[in-house]
């Protein structure tokens, strides 16, 4: 069975808690990483190297650049066919 | 054929560091690229750095470092007969670095090399010289890492220019007759060639060029197996270290190892705050202030893992003097 977005964003959400230390209750599908949440490339990388490991998604350097907001890597983990 | 007789293993008697004496702060650089003292703590977790004067060259880094470590070793320049020099950044292709380094020293006619595994060098050159004083192709080893990496800055590339530095870093290693006194493990090492094009410096005009955040990803997820892998060579479990040095490329990377490596009682090497990143020279250099401060007992087992450019990858445990 696919994840839902919900779940996909519950699991974001405690990557970026764990990574950058933002609370997970402000990580919402409409915020920015950059502007919004204030994470930097490297925070991203950590945040792609945890969201392979549990979501099982890889999400190449190439890739990462173009995910701007949280929904952008909902609709990526999502895409990628990722089953729970 | 007659071979040499070895020894039961090998230890390091003392360390030695050199940093050179301008400190350059990140409100320095803030004046000249755009950047900010607070973007370069955040990203890669450095306050300062030691930037060579202009006439001064790797061989008077490795010289000074050099002696410290073989005046607090006990021994005489004439116990010494090799000297390993890992750098990246000589002055020259030939002569190499580590002949008059000797000669400087005083060390008369040793085995003189210089060694080349980038940020991995010392890692690289200390496992070199336990195998020779093992062997016993060597009696006494004097190992310097050190680098002048200011020398391949462009200095209006803000990735880079916040995060190279200066400095020396050097051990002495000697054997032992009883194997349980031995102080320097078996290493893990390791290449990765298809990274190659991560981290390079061209050839003699160009500067150094590092893709930082696919180095960010590999050094984060490829080098804490590796860590584990050389405590597992040496017998010693992670929980059992006093000490974690890691090469200082960046104090994320460094935490981000540490954090995997699953040794939490460890102190981790934070010597990037105030000494940048100086490639081969950042271990020994960042091991000399540790043990200068008194942070880690004598005899106490420390992790050593360097990593960098080729990609090159070394790490042991050994026991500190």
């Amino acid at each position: 069975m696919a994840m839902t977005d919900q779940e996909i964003l519950t699991g974001l959400g405690e990557i970026i808690d764990e990574v950058a230390g933002v609370p997970a209750d402000q990580v919402t599908p409409d915020k920015t990483f950059v502007d919004d949440l204030d994470i930097d490339s490297l925070s991203m990388v950590e945040i792609a190297v945890a969201a392979q490991d549990k979501f099982g998604v890889e999400i190449p350097d190439d890739q990462l650049k173009d995910l701007k907001t949280v929904q952008d890597v909902i609709d990526y983990v999502r895409r990628s066919g990722v089953s729970a | 054929m007659r071979l040499t007789e070895g020894s039961a293993g090998a230890r390091i008697l003392a360390f030695g560091g050199y940093q050179p004496a301008r400190v350059v702060t990140n409100d320095e650089l803030a004046a000249t690229v755009d950047t900010t003292d607070e973007w370069i703590r955040s990203r890669v977790g450095i306050a300062s750095r030691r930037i060579a004067g202009p006439d001064e060259t790797v061989a008077d880094m490795a010289v000074a470092a050099g002696g410290k470590a073989l005046a607090a070793s006990g021994l005489s320049p004439g116990d010494i007969d090799l000297v390993i020099v890992a750098t990246c950044t000589p002055e020259a292709q030939i002569p190499n670095t580590a002949a008059q380094v000797a000669r400087r020293l005083g060390i008369s006619a040793p085995g003189a090399y210089d060694l080349n595994a980038a940020c991995a060098g010392f890692c690289y050159a200390l496992a070199s010289a336990s195998d020779a004083v093992r062997t016993g192709t060597s009696r006494n080893v004097l190992v310097i890492g050190a680098e002048k990496l200011s020398q391949w800055i462009d200095w209006t590339d803000r990735s880079t220019c916040i995060i190279f530095a200066d400095g020396a870093g050097a051990a002495v290693v000697a054997p032992v007759t009883d194997p349980a006194e031995a102080g320097i493990g078996p290493v893990a090492w390791g290449s990765a060639g298809e990274m190659a094009d991560k981290i390079y410096i061209t050839d003699r005009n160009s500067f150094i060029f590092q893709e930082g955040q696919t180095v960010f990803r590999w050094a984060t997820t490829a080098l804490h197996p590796v860590a584990r892998q050389a405590c597992e060579r040496a017998g010693v479990d992670p929980t059992e270290l006093a000490a974690f040095v890691p090469h200082q490329a960046n104090l994320r990377i460094v935490e981000g190892i540490a954090r995997r490596l699953g040794a939490p009682q460890a102190l981790v090497a934070d010597d990037i705050v105030t000494a940048g990143n100086t490639s081969s020279a950042s271990i020994p250099l960042a091991l000399a202030r540790m043990l200068e401060r008194g942070e880690i007992p004598s005899g106490a087992p420390v992790l050593l893992l360097g990593f960098g450019a080729g990609i090159c990858y070394a790490g042991q445990v050994i026991t500190v003097p």
